[in-house]
């Protein structure tokens, strides 16, 4: 009675590790196609991406650094760490000590 | 019937895509160079040069048992939220340096953190792949990790994360490779942005004034600006040299400066599609972890791996300050909401407050 259960596992092993094998050949099989076919369709959106990238209307630098020239001029006093603005109005400068007469 | 076509013959079609792919490259090599007529520091020889700048620590914010990895300014310009390796999420109030709110995340390297608009959460995530809003309570005895949400799920680290111009939608990037826009209530993924080939490792809203496009740099020396409402890359710039840890928009929106392992930081203007200046010395040779503008645009603020903070003259491309005092890595820099000071946090478990 215990040889035959021991032989009914030995096959069941057996049948499932088959089982694998044939799913893992069959898997790998798939995945190479998949992998051309993604290949394909990764080189179809590079290029789709450039277009899209190549067709946007850009201006001149000079035309750029001079807007960007203009924001920092405009906005320059109002910058505390550029202007440095006194210890009294800037929470984290310490202020002066008193002194009591 | 096409697809049969191009099943049968993948090797070809495959070739002509790449040289197509090639040919627009260079397309767009000459189209941006085109209008490369001047720069940026030639522009800006006529302006005055910048005086010397006395920026000092002002507050040390101690309590960190790691290294501080991430940190935040809130809304109100005076509490900040930091993360640390160690898993400790923390909330401070910057003028007392008291500390307000403290959290223990389940994982370690929380490597990003951001403020609600409102002031009522926080956000933070790391390796435990996902982002999580804590609501912040008045009540000091709450324990805050029981309000707990999970919002946004990756296949790999989150590496930063940022709220939108409310409290309802958080943006994140993630080792993973892709940015995503997700739903804080529903924790629903409301559009996901593909096309860096390595991992995402920093990302910057647009101010509000121009509109709904964020800019993304990662592993891959890439930089790209998304349209937030189609997932579309609208741009991309691959000058770096090496990984880009930090994006940030210069304050008009027209621009955006990148720091990376490169030791170099660069600025690159929107409209013009292309890089218009670069910060470096042969000095600086350790990476930059962190850059953000003055409220002016004039300064960048980068800090590096070499333990100091180096201040730079954004139009004239000089450097003009550099500032010592944490005693490791610089991991994280941002400018106050009002300007006023800037924060930065260390690998020596410390942030720093400088004005």
């Amino acid at each position: 009675m215990l040889l035959w259960c021991n032989c009914f596992m030995i096959f069941v092993d057996l049948y499932f590790i088959f089982l694998l094998c044939f799913c893992s050949y069959m898997v790998s099989k798939m995945s190479s196609k998949m992998v051309g076919s993604n290949n394909l369709a990764h080189a179809r959106r590079m290029v789709q991406q450039l277009r899209v990238e190549a067709s946007i209307e850009r201006i001149k630098v000079s035309k750029a650094s001079a807007d960007l020239m203009r924001y920092c001029g405009e906005n320059a006093k109002y910058d505390p760490l550029l202007t440095g603005i006194p210890a009294s109005e800037n929470p984290f400068k310490d202020k002066k000590p008193c002194i009591i007469l | 019937m096409a697809a049969q076509e191009v099943a049968s013959q993948p090797s070809d079609t495959l070739t002509t895509l790449k040289t197509e792919s090639e040919t627009l490259k260079t397309k767009l090599e000459e189209e941006r160079a085109k209008l490369h007529d001047v720069e940026l520091h030639q522009v800006a020889e006529k302006i005055e040069a910048l005086g010397q700048f006395v920026m000092k620590t002002r507050r040390t914010l101690k309590g960190h048992g790691n290294k501080v990895l991430c940190m935040d300014w809130c809304k109100d310009k005076r509490r900040i939220v930091s993360s640390s390796q160690d898993g400790k999420v923390i909330v401070w109030d910057a003028f007392t340096t008291n500390k307000e709110h403290a959290v223990t995340m389940p994982c370690t390297w929380v490597m990003a953190c951001a403020y609600a608009p409102s002031g009522c959460a926080v956000a933070c995530g790391g390796l435990d792949n996902k982002c999580s809003v804590y609501p912040l309570s008045l009540d000091k005895n709450e324990n805050l990790a029981a309000k707990k949400k999970s919002v946004a799920m990756h296949t790999n680290y989150l590496s930063a994360c940022c709220f939108t111009n409310s409290d309802m939608q958080i943006l994140t990037s993630s080792g993973d490779g892709t940015c995503a826009l997700w739903d804080v209530e529903s924790g629903q993924m409301l559009q996901s942005f593909h096309g860096h080939a390595a991992d995402v490792l920093c990302l910057d809203l647009a101010p509000s004034e121009t509109g709904n496009t964020f800019v993304s740099g990662g592993c891959d020396k890439k930089a790209c600006v998304w349209d937030m409402r189609t997932g579309q890359c609208i741009q991309s710039f691959e000058t770096h040299e090496s990984d880009i840890n930090s994006v940030r928009y210069y304050p008009s929106g027209d621009a955006f400066a990148s720091g990376s392992d490169d030791a170099t930081c660069r600025l690159y203007d929107l409209r013009a599609d292309r890089e218009v200046a670069i910060y470096s010395k042969e000095s600086i040779i350790f990476g930059t972890s962190s850059v953000d503008f003055s409220l002016s645009g004039r300064l960048l603020f980068g800090g590096y791996n070499d333990y100091t903070i180096n201040v730079w003259d954004v139009l004239k491309g000089t450097r003009v300050s550099i500032l010592f005092g944490h005693e490791n890595r610089v991991s994280t820099l941002r400018v106050s909401p009002d300007g006023t000071a800037f924060c930065s946090g260390s690998w020596d478990h410390t942030l720093r407050i400088w004005a």
